[in-house]
């Protein structure tokens, strides 16, 4: 089904400088109950933001006024973890359209794709700069050209090339998803079966 | 031939067609759903007007979000009872197998599905749950997915994966007295770090994990994804075929032997190459116990916490994680308190585990300081461990035997560690707030389990074998 394109994205940033964040902090398991993709925004990094009894942790990066944008800016092996979609969701429905680091876990890395959420992978050189400017500025704005796969800061001019299969690249941009194209082919599919039962 | 390795030959057996510079387009032979992750991909299906492509390929259980007492009354929680009653309907709706509570095959995912059978070596098998690595010990090409792509295996029985690179982690030698296969694998992991496999799908191979039984084998493959990889496997051996002759389904008894003559070819041929080879001495290993919020920061029980780690960065997450777990640089753990003793998941609640964790309390009593959640994995074993008298083992040393389910693992239910509270548990992650907001855990071997369980704190197994 269709999904939101994926072009150019410009905006500031939130950067958040841990290492190994895992999706039991992107959106905790008591909170996987629901039965519907949305509204998991709410619970985004929960025991990070909210305090036991509920109240915002004004120490934590989400709730600092200075920081806001479409793009989260994360420590390395950023989603590793529990499988569970709901991590994506819970970022999208937040209002995240990208996230960049210098490492993401795999199964996080799929879910991203096939919900038009984009992970740009960069060096660890590139990510150190980005988080400096970024605590130096809040308002540095970074964009991400997926066409041409770069991400760039235009305020400083530094930039770099990311990688992204190029399938999952057209699927991006064009809102596509996989289970479209797994459609199309299913007399594939069903020739694939046939050969495994005469192999057999 | 060009000579491959046990995953090539399993995957490159199961594409269906390779997209161009992309991903390929991969066959599932065995699908397994829970209630958490397959809602969403019903609810897709339902938005495209589809049915299932191959209904008989996919099995239903309930396990992550199910109380583990009283499982005959209706569930309390009002959004766990319509999360199970959801995977029901979806069940019936669309013609797919489900062990729901009380019945017979109910139980964790990743317990039931070998222990009926319905692994089978040279498989590909996907679940919306990221330990799905744990049917690797069959020697299947196994790995856990997100809804997206649950609903893709139901739509098509097809997902579109990327093929990962492959790595070879050997462990030769025989293990000390007290030191089990969930100490081998913390200890890879310690080794590797939490990240160290992204990308890979690793083999196990080597005369100590040749050793394992196949729940053993099973509690390694499980904890792959923790290093990062996308799975865990080990080749099919005459172990592994015994196991299977006793658990096969019915229909498939007649085709046995045949089965097991193709079964056989499952191996890595000597000349196949691996992106990136580990080796291990089985020797080295201890008891091993975690310190941190992530399954890398593990060390021998008898240890001290490490003075520092790695680079700034590194560094930072490293006294973050021990602030959280309220541990110091240079700390020893045994002797410190412990709260609560979880013995049971994906990981480690298989009979063998319940086995040796009542082998060791047996003539002991727990400690009163303890509360204990000990938890079957499956129907099957809760049956297995009342018959063989493990059940009034733990009775008389006072713990009680619950209900099959995830529980504590990912306290989904009200099996919550409660906040600041340290609990030993044989599952297979640390994270902050895992085991509840707030909770302190310490992954360890259902025997230093139960060795925190009848003293109340840390303590080296090995101490409480020799007596
Ligand atoms: S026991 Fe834990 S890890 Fe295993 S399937 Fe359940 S929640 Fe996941």
């Amino acid at each position: 089904m269709a999904k939101e394109k994926f072009d150019i994205l410009e905006t500031t940033c939130v950067p958040l400088p841990l290492e190994n964040v895992d999706t039991d902090q992107i959106i905790p398991a008591r909170f996987l109950s629901a039965t519907t993709r949305e509204g998991f925004g709410e619970n985004l990094f929960r025991d990070w933001r909210f305090d036991k009894s509920g109240e915002k942790n004004d120490s934590f990066i989400l709730n600092d006024p200075a920081y806001s944008g479409k793009i989260l800016v994360a420590g390395k092996n950023f989603g590793c973890g529990s499988s569970r979609e709901h991590a994506v969701w819970a970022l999208s429905d937040y209002g995240f359209r990208a996230v960049v680091s210098s490492f993401f876990a795999d199964i996080f890395r799929n879910n991203s794709l096939n919900n038009g959420f984009l992970p740009v992978m960069v060096t660890e050189e590139f990510l150190g700069n980005l988080f400096e400017l970024i605590s130096k500025d809040p308002g540095t704005k970074v964009r991400i050209d997926l066409g041409q796969q770069v991400i760039s800061v235009p305020g400083t001019g530094e930039s770099m090339k990311f990688d992204i299969n190029p399938y999952k690249k057209e699927c991006l941009m064009k809102g596509l998803d996989d289970i479209d194209y797994l459609l199309s082919i299913r007399n594939m599919i069903t020739a694939y079966e046939l050969r495994n039962t005469l192999r057999k | 031939m060009e000579p491959k390795t046990l995953f090539d030959k399993i995957w490159d057996s199961h594409v269906v067609q390779s997209i161009k510079g992309g991903p390929d387009v991969l066959y599932i032979d065995r699908h397994f759903i829970h209630e958490v992750t397959s809602p969403q991909a019903f609810d897709g299906l339902r938005k495209r007007g589809l049915q299932v492509f191959r209904p008989a390929k996919t099995i239903a259980t309930a396990d992550h979000n199910i109380p583990t007492r009283d499982q005959d009354k209706p569930i309390k929680d009002e959004l766990s009872r319509n999360q199970v009653g959801t995977l029901e309907k979806n069940c019936r709706d669309f013609n797919i197998e489900y062990f729901g509570l009380n019945h017979p095959k109910n139980g964790i995912v990743h317990v039931v599905g070998p222990e009926l059978g319905y692994t089978l070596p040279g498989m590909t098998i996907v679940c919306g749950d990221s330990h799905t690595s744990t049917h690797g010990a069959f020697g299947t090409v196994a790995f856990g997915i997100g809804t997206s792509e649950v609903e893709m295996v139901l739509a098509s029985q097809c997902i579109i994966q990327p093929k990962p690179k492959k790595m070879r982690i050997t462990v030769n030698g025989s293990l000390q007295k007290g030191v089990t296969s969930k100490d081998i694998i913390l200890y890879i992991i310690s080794r590797l770090s939490a990240g160290g496999a992204t990308g890979y799908f690793v083999e196990y191979s080597g005369t100590a994990i040749e050793s394992l039984s196949m729940e053993g084998r099973m509690t390694v493959c499980n904890m792959s994804i923790e290093m990062g990889a996308r799975g865990g496997l080990i080749a099919p051996d005459m172990k592994t075929f015994e196991y299977l002759s006793k658990v096969l389904p019915a229909d498939l008894k007649p085709d046995f032997n045949s089965l097991v003559k193709g079964w056989m070819k499952l191996k890595t041929d000597k000349e196949a190459v691996f992106d990136l080879e580990k080796e291990f001495d089985a020797g080295d290993i201890k008891p091993m116990i975690t310190y941190g919020t992530n399954p890398g920061l593990g060390m021998a029980v008898d240890d001290t916490i490490p003075e520092k780690a790695g680079n700034k960065e590194e560094n930072a997450a490293f006294l973050r994680s021990l602030d959280y777990m309220g541990f110091k640089p240079g700390e020893k753990l045994l002797g410190h308190p412990v709260d609560y003793v979880f013995v049971g998941s994906c990981t480690n609640g298989r009979i063998e585990d319940l086995r040796a964790f009542a082998e060791l309390v047996r003539g002991r009593k727990k400690d009163p300081g303890i509360t204990a959640l000990i938890v079957p994995g499956s129907k099957k074993v809760e049956q297995q461990a009342i018959s063989e008298g493990i059940a009034d083992t733990l009775k008389k040393a006072g713990f009680e035997l619950r209900q099959p389910g995830c529980s504590s693992c990912l306290a989904m239910n009200e099996d919550k560690i409660p906040a600041g509270k340290y609990a030993v548990s044989t599952s297979n992650r640390n994270f902050e707030g895992r085991q509840g907001p707030g909770a302190r855990t310490l992954l360890a071997s259902p025997l230093t389990a139960a060795a925190a369980a009848v003293t109340g704190k840390i303590t080296d197994p090995r101490d409480l074998l020799n007596n």
